[in-house]
């Protein structure tokens, strides 16, 4: 019975070639789409590099001050607040500070090198398990020393030194002052923005002295670890005691929020008090989704139902010889299964494609995107619900035409 | 085999209501060949159409191989249609995608059969109108008496015992028209099956046991 439906399925297909490739086209190019899509949510939700420490973490990104008119002003932490009250909770096993990432230009044989370069404490590189390619990170020692040292990247290394095998006590030169290489690691996707840089100095090292400035805004980030994944609400809540007893900074503010808060809820905080980042990011995934998905299922139903209507003599003559209603919209559904695992499959290839072309790009700095079982387990579950959604209402439809009507059709 | 009592058709529309059929009242016995003659529109294919239950009367019983047929739900119409009719059209209705050999097969993909049975029964309904050397062929590289042959094969692969014929004759030339018939009697005669005929050719008529006449949805002979 099967073969039967997927050779009638594959005529069907051969029959009305530009139909077919409307339907084809459709469904493989959403699933393109979502597959890129899931990818890329898939990289930056799921890839726990650097951070593999993230059911102990939480994540310190920003804070918004309440001013006493109408207005808030919100923006990432200063070294200073997180140093000074954050460091001194009891419960923290360690508190990474780290600054966000600035651009700078260097030189090497007269070619520009575009380079980021942040500022890190030395519990940085405890909380957080970068893998070093070669040499290791600098200490607590030479930060307080402020000696010129500096973590770079792989990339960076590539870039910078070319294809060597080893750089560690050779020298970099950022912003006219020259680092010694201590280590390289492993290179960070830009969408890990916390953690991303080409170059990690030691936040003594800075022109400004960072300590010195006693605002609590600044351009930093700060990551808790707790001593177990037990630890981590009552760090939550020690931090969240902590802003509360909080001075004003000044009689302009009357109200401060900062969170300390697990790795999604802080990646996509917005900064609004009032709505959840989460929901909101969730909203947009989800709208574009239905978007995405129901502008083809649409298009195909309505392709189907015209596909279906053409056959009602078939749909007539299979009545006739002993086929149910329940028997057609069976048929139909798996003719459209197979139609849609088809389209599935070219959505496939061409996502690799997609994703070996985006790559290439590099569009993103250090995010290699790649299907992985989840992703394609994703996509087959999409072409499965396409087939069904598409095929469900047209055979419906179909199995209830009249034996007699449907003969005189042709 | 077939009996119909007091059959009606009435076909409704919001304004128009039409007489069909008007209290048809018919016996077919085991075994025998039935012609249907009447002019356009008189209600012969209804009438067919009610003996295969593709289409409901609105008044009157049908009873087919002793069973009364008012009660039966889809799926058990379905059932019934698959193991006690089969069906030869004027314009063949075979699926033009399938091969010849996949159209035959088409009412055991109803039943309860393996492939390799469906492959050996098809086989057989094709030997038997000749056309055991075109199992591979699609329907549209055949001759008209050829497809003809290959619905009357769709039509007997099930070893039904009722054929229903809608002018089976009526899109081809005499010879082929006669070709067809012939296959036909030789089908009533060796295998026993009951044939029901709607023709248009008193020739093709006169060949069967018996003849009824139909004038405006009455039977007049």
């Amino acid at each position: 019975m099967l073969k039967n439906y997927f050779k009638i399925a594959i005529a069907v297909l051969r029959r009305r070639k530009f139909f077919t490739f409307i339907s084809l086209f459709g469904i493989s190019f959403t699933l393109t789409i979502l597959l890129v899509l899931t990818a890329f949510i898939d990289k930056v939700v799921g890839d726990s590099y650097p951070d593999r420490k993230r059911d102990r973490s939480l994540y310190i990104s920003r804070m918004t001050e309440v001013m006493q008119q109408d207005g808030t002003s919100s923006g990432p932490v200063s070294f200073y607040f997180l140093d000074h009250f954050v460091g001194s909770l009891k419960i923290p096993a360690a508190l990474a500070i780290s600054s966000g990432f600035s651009g700078t230009n260097t030189y090497v044989n007269n070619k520009k090198i575009a380079v980021s370069y942040k500022y890190t404490n030395a519990a940085y590189w405890d909380v957080m398990e970068y893998d070093f390619i070669e040499g290791k990170a600098f200490n607590k020692q030479q930060i307080d020393n402020a000696d010129k040292v500096a973590v770079i990247s792989e990339d960076m290394k590539n870039q910078y030194f070319g294809d060597i095998p080893s750089v560690v006590g050779k020298y970099i030169e950022a912003d006219n002052v020259k680092y010694r290489v201590t280590g390289v690691v492993k290179n960070v996707p830009i969408t890990s923005y916390m953690l991303f840089s080409d170059i990690y100095l030691p936040y003594t090292v800075a022109k400004t002295d960072f300590r010195k400035d006693k605002g609590y805004r600044g351009g930093f980030f700060g990551v808790l670890l707790a001593k177990s994944t037990g630890d981590v609400s009552r760090m939550q809540s020690e931090f969240n005691a902590m802003v509360r007893r909080l001075p004003m900074e000044s009689k302009d503010y009357k109200k401060i929020y900062c969170h300390a808060d697990p790795y999604i809820v802080s990646y996509v905080d917005t900064g609004d008090e009032k709505r959840s980042g989460v929901m909101l990011v969730l909203s947009i995934i989800g709208i574009f989704t239905l978007l995405v998905m129901l502008l083809p299922t649409l298009n195909l139903v309505n392709i189907n139902i015209t596909r279906i209507m053409e056959r009602s003599s078939e749909i007539g003559v299979r009545k006739a010889f002993g086929a149910s209603s329940r028997t057609l919209v069976y048929q139909f559904i798996v003719e459209n299964i197979i139609l849609t695992l088809l389209g599935g499959f070219i959505g496939v290839i061409l996502s690799i494609i997609a994703l070996h072309f985006l790559n290439s790009l590099n569009l993103i700095p250090n995010l290699v995107l790649s299907i992985n079982f989840t992703v394609l387990a994703i996509g087959l579950l999409v072409c499965l619900i396409f087939g069904l959604l598409s095929g469900v209402y047209p055979a419906w439809r179909m199995s209830k035409l009249n034996v007699v009507t449907a003969l005189k059709s042709q | 085999m077939i009996r119909l009592q007091n059959i009606e058709k009435v076909y409704r529309t919001d304004t128009i209501e039409t007489l069909a059929l008007n209290s048809v009242t018919l016996d077919v016995a085991k075994g025998e060949f039935l012609s249907i003659m009447g002019p356009s529109g008189c209600g012969k294919s209804t009438l067919l159409n009610i003996m295969g239950l593709l289409d409901a009367p609105s008044r009157g019983m049908i009873q087919i191989a002793d069973k009364k047929t008012d009660n039966l739900s889809d799926k058990q119409l379905a059932q019934f249609r698959n193991k006690t009719l089969g069906f030869i059209f004027q314009s063949y209705h075979l699926i033009n995608d399938l091969q010849v050999l996949d159209n035959v097969e088409l009412p055991l993909l109803y039943r309860d059969t393996t492939a390799k049975e469906r492959r050996m029964l098809a086989t057989e309904a094709l030997e038997k109108v000749g056309l055991s050397n075109r199992i591979k062929h699609f329907p549209t590289q055949l001759s008209g008496g050829q497809r003809q042959r290959v619905a009357i094969a769709r039509a007997i692969v099930g070893k039904p015992d009722i054929i229903l014929a809608d002018e089976p004759t009526g899109n081809l030339d005499s010879a082929m028209g006669n070709e067809i018939m012939d296959i036909l009697i030789n089908l009533n005669r060796n295998e026993g099956t009951t044939i029901v005929m709607v023709t248009h050719d008193e020739n093709m008529a006169h060949k069967t046991h018996r003849l009824v006449r139909l004038f405006d949805g009455s039977q007049v002979q």
